[in-house]
C-alpha cells in the first residue's frame, strides 16, 4: 500500500504544481482560502481576512524587496567596502509610527465587525448545543425538540476497507434544521470536556465548555446543507464529530418540527410495547454501534487501561442493577458519561440487553435482560 | 565558591577537563555544560522529530493507516512537549552557557554547581515523560496545552508523571535563568556597561526574566491539576464549582511569554550573524534592545488572544486584539533593523548567514500570519485550524530552530577549533529550507479551507496538500541526519579555525583561541 502511495504522490504533486500555474485557479481558490460563507457576518469576516492579507502582502513586498535588493547589490564582490552608517532617528521614528498607523487602520473595521458579532439578544429560535465525547446534542428550546448528531461515516471507510464517500467524515445521522431569514441563537455548552462548535459558512466558532453557556447567533438567507466540525481537542475521536446544519424555507421547517414531535410520540408508544429478547438485542446492536463502539469497541473489549472490557465483565454478566445504574448515572471521574438524557427508555433497555447477550455474555452470566419498563421505573440512587 | 574560581585561576592553561564519564557528570565548566545541553537538545529534537514523522505519515492520506487515534493524540502531545521543553529551550540554554560568559568576559557562569544541577535533572524529567508511553492507558494525550478537564478528569493515569516531569523542567529552567541573570549582572568585564553588551546577552537577560516570571505560573497550573486529580479539589471542574476556563487563563499567562522565551534569543543570534556577514555594524543597537524589552513586556498582556473563542466579554476581546496587534510594532522595528544592516553592507553567504536570512524572511511570514490571527473576528475562522499550526511552526521551525542551527554553524569553529564543511552546510541549509516550506506553507491553505488541527484523519478535499506537506516533512526530517553528520565531522576534525574565525566577527569570544581554552578570561579583559 505504501508503494502505491509513493507512486501516486508524484502525480499529486505535479497536479498541485499544475494547479498553481494553471489559468483555472479561480475555481480551485476556494479549496485554498477561507470560505466567504453565507451570512452577512461571514462575508464581513472574509473581507476583513482579505484586507489584512493584502496589507501583509504589501508590507512583505516592500520589506523583502529592499532585502533582496541588498542581497544582490551589496555582495562582497560588488561592494567590497561596506558603508558604516548606523542609527537615524528620523528613519527609526518613521518605521515605528507608520506601522502603528497601519495597525489602527486595521483595528477599526475589525473592532466594528467584532461588536456586531457580540449581540447576545434572544433569537427567533433558540437552540441549545451540547458537546459530548464525541457527538452533539441539540435542544430546540421553544419546540421541545431534542436529538443527537452522530457521525455516520462507516468505520470500514475510515480504516480503508471500503472506498470513501463524497462527504467522508462530514456526514451525520441528523442535521440541525433551521429556517431561512430567522435569527437563530445557539446556546453552546458541553457535558464532559471542552469542545468547539464550528460552522465556517456562518463564521461561528464557539467553545463548548462544561458548566458554562456561550452564545452565538446567525441569520442565513440561502437554503442549503452546511458542514462544520469540532475544533477543540476533546479526546480520542475529536476528528470524528462533524456538525451539519440544513437551512430550509420556513414552510419546510414547520413540517420538520411537526414530524419531530410525532416521532417523539411514537417513541413513547414503543416504551409500552412488550419486547422479546431477540427484538431488544437487535435494536440494541444498532444503539451500541452508534453510541458505544468508539470506546468499548465492536468486540466489547474496550482498550486496556482506558476503556473497560464489557465482554465477560462481572457487572455485565451478573449485576443487572449496577449495569443499569452505570448507564443512567455515568461513572464519576471516568470517561463513561450518563446516557440517561441521550437515549430513550427503549434504546437504553435495548443496548443494555445487547451487551448482556453479545460476545458470549448470555452463556457466561445470568443472561437477565432489561426491558423499557425497568428504565422507566429506575430510581436514582441516593448519593 | 570563590575558592573554586581562584584555584582555576592559577593553573589556567595546565589544567584541562577530567577524563571519562565523571567529567560530564561532575562538571561545573560552562563549556562542558553548554555542550551537554546542546547534545541533549539535539537528541530530543530527533525524538520529537520522529514523533512528527509518525504524525505526518498518518496524515499522508485520508483514513487511519498507521496508528490509532488514541496513539496519534499521544504523539501530538509528546511532540509538542518535547520540542518546546526538550529541544528549543535547552538548546538556547546551551548556547547561553557557551556564549554568555565568553561574551561578557567572565571566567564561567556565576553559579557553576547549580548549573550542573539544572542540566542533570533534565534527562530525568524527559525519562519520566517518555516512560509514560509504556504505562497502562498510554502517554498524555491532551495536547501540549493540556486543557482541563481533558487533562484532569478525563486524562490517562500517566498524567501524574507528566505533572512531575513538568515540575522538574520548570525547576531546571528557573535555575538556568537565575544563573544567566547573576552572571550578566555581576560578572561583566570592567567597562562593559549594560548598553555595550552583545545583543545575544541582552536577549538572554530579558528571556531569563521572562522565565523566572512565568515558570512558577506553569508550576501552579500543574499543581492545581494534581490537586484536582488526586486530592478532590475542583479548581477546573465545573461540577464542583470550578472553572475550566481558569486553566486556560493560567496556562496562557505562562504560555504566551513562553513563546517569546523561544524566540528572543533567536533575535540576538540573528543580529550577530547578520552584522558579521554584512561586515557592517548593526543599524540600531539601542532600538533593538528597546524592541526586545517592549516585546517582553507586551507578552504579559496578550495571553487571551489564544482564547478568543472561549466566550470572553467584548471589552476583553477588544483589549487583547489591540494589545496583540501592538506587538507588530517592535517586531517590525527588529526586521527593519536587520534589513537596513544588510543595506550597503558587503555581504557573503556562508551557511550561518543563509540560515539567518531565511530566519528573517520566514519569521516575518510567521509574523504576518500572527497579525492575521490577532484580528479577533477573523480568528473565529482561523482558531484551532491548520492555519494556526502553519503560523506557529513558521515562527518556531524556521524561526527558533533555524536560528539555533545558524548559531551552531557560526560558533562551532570557536567551540571545536575546526571549520565545518561549507559545502555540506549549504546542502543542509537548502534541504531544510525547501523541506520546511513544502511542509508548512500548504498548511496555511488547508487551515483556511477548514481543516481543524489535532485530528488524525480529515475530509477528502484536504488530501492533496496534506500529502505534499508530509513529503516536505520527511525531507526536512531526513536532512537533520545530515546536520548531525556535519556536526560530528567538525568535532572530529577539519580545517583549523583562526581565533577570529569570520572576517567580520566582533566581540570578546572571538579574541580567544579556537577552540576556546577550557578556562577563558580568568583575568577579565578590559572593554572600551
Amino acid at each position: 500500500m505504501f508503494k502505491k502511495a509513493t507512486a501516486s504522490i508524484f502525480t499529486k504533486y505535479f497536479a498541485g504544481m499544475a494547479f498553481l500555474f494553471s489559468g483555472n485557479t479561480f475555481a480551485a481558490w476556494d479549496d485554498l482560502n477561507m470560505t466567504e460563507g453565507v451570512t452577512a457576518i461571514s462575508k464581513e469576516v472574509f473581507d476583513l481576512h482579505m484586507l489584512i492579507f493584502w496589507i501583509c502582502v504589501a508590507i512583505g513586498l516592500v520589506v523583502f524587496s529592499v532585502m533582496f535588493y541588498s542581497m544582490f547589490a551589496f555582495t562582497k564582490k560588488k561592494n567590497p567596502n561596506p558603508s558604516s552608517f548606523h542609527e537615524n532617528t528620523k528613519l527609526e521614528l518613521a518605521w515605528t509610527i507608520v506601522p502603528f498607523l497601519i495597525l489602527v487602520f486595521m483595528a477599526i473595521p475589525a473592532s466594528n465587525t467584532l461588536t456586531k458579532i457580540y449581540d447576545d439578544t434572544e433569537g427567533d429560535i433558540n437552540i441549545q448545543v451540547v458537546g459530548y465525547q464525541w457527538k452533539w446534542q441539540y435542544k430546540y428550546l421553544e419546540d421541545d425538540i431534542d436529538f443527537f448528531q452522530n457521525l455516520t461515516t462507516d468505520w470500514d471507510e475510515i480504516y480503508n476497507k471500503t472506498p470513501k464517500g463524497e462527504f467522508y467524515l462530514e456526514e451525520v445521522d441528523e442535521a440541525v434544521v433551521i429556517p431561512v431569514g430567522k435569527k437563530i441563537r445557539f446556546l453552546i455548552t458541553a457535558n464532559d470536556v471542552i469542545h468547539s462548535w464550528w460552522m465556517p459558512d456562518f463564521a461561528i466558532k464557539q467553545d463548548a465548555i462544561p458548566g458554562f453557556i456561550n452564545t452565538a447567533w446567525t441569520v442565513v438567507d440561502e437554503p442549503g446543507i452546511y458542514r462544520g466540525k469540532c475544533t477543540e481537542l476533546c479526546g480520542k475521536n475529536h476528528g470524528f464529530m462533524p456538525v451539519v446544519v440544513k437551512v430550509v424555507p420556513q414552510d419546510e421547517y414547520d413540517i420538520w418540527v411537526q414530524e419531530k414531535k410525532e416521532a417523539a410520540f411514537r417513541m413513547a408508544e414503543l416504551t409500552e410495547k412488550n419486547w422479546t429478547t431477540a427484538e431488544l438485542t437487535e435494536r440494541g446492536e444498532g444503539v451500541y454501534l452508534k453510541n458505544c463502539v468508539a470506546c468499548h469497541q465492536v468486540n466489547g473489549q474496550g482498550i486496556q487501561g482506558i476503556f473497560p472490557n464489557l465482554a465477560g465483565s462481572d457487572i455485565v454478566l451478573n449485576n443487572k442493577a449496577r449495569n443499569v445504574e452505570i448507564l443512567m448515572e455515568g461513572v464519576q471521574g471516568a470517561a463513561m458519561q450518563s446516557f440517561a438524557n441521550q437515549l430513550s427508555e427503549v434504546d437504553m433497555a435495548a443496548v443494555i440487553t445487547y451487551t448482556r447477550q453479545a460476545w458470549g455474555n448470555a452463556e457466561n452470566g445470568d443472561g437477565k435482560i432489561v426491558i423499557p419498563k425497568d428504565i422507566v421505573e429506575y430510581n436514582k440512587p441516593n448519593i | 565558591m570563590s575558592a573554586v574560581i581562584e584555584s582555576h585561576g592559577h593553573d589556567d592553561h595546565h589544567h584541562g577537563p577530567a577524563k571519562g564519564l565523571t567529567r560530564w557528570l561532575y562538571t561545573t565548566n560552562h563549556k562542558d555544560i553548554g555542550s551537554l545541553y546542546l547534545w541533549f537538545s539535539f537528541a530530543m529534537f530527533l525524538i520529537g522529530g520522529a514523533m512528527a514523522m509518525v504524525i505526518r505519515a498518518e496524515l499522508f492520506q485520508p483514513g487511519m493507516q498507521i496508528v490509532e487515534p488514541e496513539f496519534y493524540n499521544q504523539m501530538l502531545t509528546l511532540h509538542g512537549l518535547i520540542m518546546v521543553f526538550g529541544a528549543v529551550m535547552p538548546a538556547f540554554v546551551g548556547l547561553a552557557n557557551w556564549l554568555v560568559p565568553m561574551m561578557v568576559g567572565a571566567p564561567d557562569m556565576a553559579l557553576p554547581r547549580m548549573n550542573n544541577l539544572s542540566f542533570w535533572i533534565l534527562p530525568f524529567a524527559f525519562f519520566i515523560l517518555l516512560s509514560s508511553l509504556f504505562m497502562e492507558g498510554g502517554a498524555p494525550n491532551f495536547g501540549w496545552t493540556f486543557y482541563a478537564p481533558l487533562s484532569t478528569t478525563y486524562a490517562p493515569p500517566s498524567v501524574t508523571f507528566f505533572i512531575f516531569a513538568v515540575h522538574i523542567m520548570g525547576a531546571s529552567s528557573i535555575m538556568g535563568s537565575i544563573n544567566v541573570i547573576v552572571t550578566i549582572m555581576n560578572m561583566r568585564a570592567p567597562g562593559m556597561t549594560l548598553m555595550k553588551m552583545p545583543l545575544f546577552v541582552w536577549s538572554w537577560l530579558i528571556t531569563a526574566y521572562l522565565l523566572i516570571a512565568v515558570m512558577p505560573v506553569l508550576a501552579g497550573a500543574v499543581t492545581m491539576m494534581l490537586m484536582d486529580i488526586h486530592f478532590g479539589t475542583s479548581f477546573f471542574n465545573a461540577a464542583g464549582g470550578g472553572d475550566p476556563v481558569l486553566f486556560q487563563h493560567i496556562f496562557w499567562f505562562f504560555g504566551h511569554p513562553e513563546v517569546y522565551i523561544m524566540i528572543l534569543p533567536a533575535f540576538g543570534i540573528a543580529s550577530h550573524i547578520i552584522e558579521t556577514f554584512s561586515r557592517k555594524q548593526l543599524f540600531g543597537y539601542a532600538s533593538m534592545v528597546w524592541a526586545m524589552a517592549s516585546i517582553a513586556i507586551l507578552s504579559f498582556v496578550v495571553w487571551a488572544h489564544h482564547m478568543f473563542t472561549v466566550g470572553l466579554p467584548l471589552a476583553a476581546e477588544l483589549f487583547f486584539m489591540w494589545a496583540t496587534m501592538l506587538i507588530a510594532v517592535p517586531t517590525g522595528v527588529k526586521v527593519f533593523n536587520w534589513v537596513t544592516t544588510m543595506f550597503k553592507g558587503s555581504i557573503s553567504y556562508e551557511t550561518p548567514m543563509l540560515f539567518a536570512i531565511a530566519f528573517v524572511v520566514l519569521f516575518t511570514i510567521g509574523g504576518f500570519s500572527g497579525l492575521m490571527l490577532a484580528i479577533t473576528p477573523a480568528d473565529f475562522q482561523y482558531h484551532d485550524t491548520y492555519f494556526v499550526v502553519a503560523h506557529f511552526h513558521y515562527v518556531l521551525v524556521p524561526g527558533s530552530i533555524f536560528s539555533i542551527m545558524a548559531a551552531v554553524y557560526y560558533w562551532i569553529p570557536k567551540w571545536t577549533g575546526n571549520m565545518y564543511d561549507e559545502r555540506l552546510g549549504k546542502l543542509h541549509f537548502w534541504l531544510s529550507f525547501i523541506g520546511v516550506n513544502v511542509t508548512f506553507f500548504p498548511q496555511h491553505w488547508i487551515g483556511l479551507a477548514g481543516m481543524p488541527r489535532r485530528v488524525p484523519d480529515y475530509a477528502l478535499q484536504f488530501a492533496d496538500w496534506n500529502m505534499i506537506s508530509s513529503v516536505g516533512a520527511f525531507l526536512f526530517g531526513a536532512s537533520q541526519i545530515l546536520f548531525m553528520y556535519i556536526v560530528l565531522k567538525t568535532v572530529m576534525g577539519g580545517k583549523k579555525a583562526t581565533p577570529q574565525v569570520w572576517e567580520g566577527s566582533r566581540g570578546l569570544e572571538w579574541t580567544v583561541e579556537s577552540p576556546a581554552p577550557y578556562h577563558t578570561f580568568t583575568t577579565p579583559p578590559k572593554v572600551n
